[in-house]
């Protein structure tokens, strides 16, 4: 039960930040993406705002052996750049500024985004879903 | 400062401190792409029930701030078909590089995890690519 409320805490967090970020407004995020252009800097303030507060949260979990749940803490990342990651990014890249929407913008805003905001989340679902059956047959 | 600069500090403030609650609370790491990701395609089975409370609570939260009229609703800036190729892209994207924006870009450089920063560069580079590319053929508002 508890970690089902630290879930609903974390969920509630994030999407609110992402609102108030303007991570939302894909036209907003266009501009931040437009970095060979007219660049509006603003998605480097909503970075740096959200690597501080976990620049000190891996600090205090790397002197703890679990979480408050008593679920194991993460192991160490994985240090392989590999050329699924490359790949990966990459085309996330491009659909994030083809569309100004990345996951978890397009998750908060289905409840108030519309239509269009519905197809995007169907799609990226989709994407997903296409990933799941050809990495079975890779 | 410029407003939307204050505004994207306070709010990235919040989704960092979301994901220090997640990694300290519960012991996992606050990726968007990996959370829905799971529940997809069933690889996040054993705790499937947290995954959906945490993607409700993200999707419930922002509507009712809207709904009270606290934050602006926002338009969406392309058309049905482009956002279909953007969501595909994104969809499978996120799966084959591990990670998004809040996993990789968030998570992963506060730890300064090699493949966390490496992925940010690259999507950051191919994201300002298909910004110039959907403003040239006019795909965009």
């Amino acid at each position: 039960m508890m970690r089902l409320v630290i879930a609903a805490l974390a969920g509630a967090l994030f999407g609110t930040g992402l609102l108030i970020s303007g991570m939302t407004d894909p036209a907003k995020v266009q501009g931040w993406l437009d970095v060979f252009g007219n660049w509006d800097p603003t998605l480097g303030f909503v970075l740096t705002g959200a690597i501080l507060p976990m620049l000190v949260a891996w600090r205090v979990a790397a002197r703890r052996r679990t979480a408050l749940t008593g679920t194991e803490l993460p192991p160490p990342p994985p240090q392989k750049i590999d050329g699924r990651l490359i790949a990966g990014a990459a085309l996330f890249g491009l659909g994030w500024g083809l569309s100004g929407l990345c996951p978890g913008p397009a998750m908060a805003s289905l409840g108030f985004g519309g239509v269009p905001f519905l197809i995007f989340f169907a799609a990226m679902v989709a994407g997903m879903l296409l990933f799941s059956v050809w990495n079975r047959r890779a | 400062m410029n407003p939307d600069w204050i505004a994207g500090l306070i709010g990235g403030l919040m989704i960092g401190c979301a994901a220090a609650v997640y990694l300290l609370g519960n012991g996992r790491i606050m990726g968007a792409s990996g959370l829905l990701g799971g529940l997809v395609d069933g690889t996040g089975r054993s705790n499937m029930v947290e995954r959906a409370v945490f993607i409700a609570a993200l999707i419930v939260a922002p509507a009712l701030l809207v709904l009270i009229g606290a934050a602006e609703r926002s338009a969406p800036i392309a058309g049905s078909g482009i956002l279909v190729l953007a969501g595909l892209l994104v969809g499978f994207g996120t799966r084959l590089g591990n990670g998004c924006t809040s996993g990789h870009g968030v998570c992963g450089i506060s730890r300064f995890s090699r493949r966390g920063i490496v992925a940010t560069l690259v999507y950051l580079f191919t994201g300002g690519i298909a910004v110039i590319v959907a403003r040239a053929l006019g795909w965009t508002a």
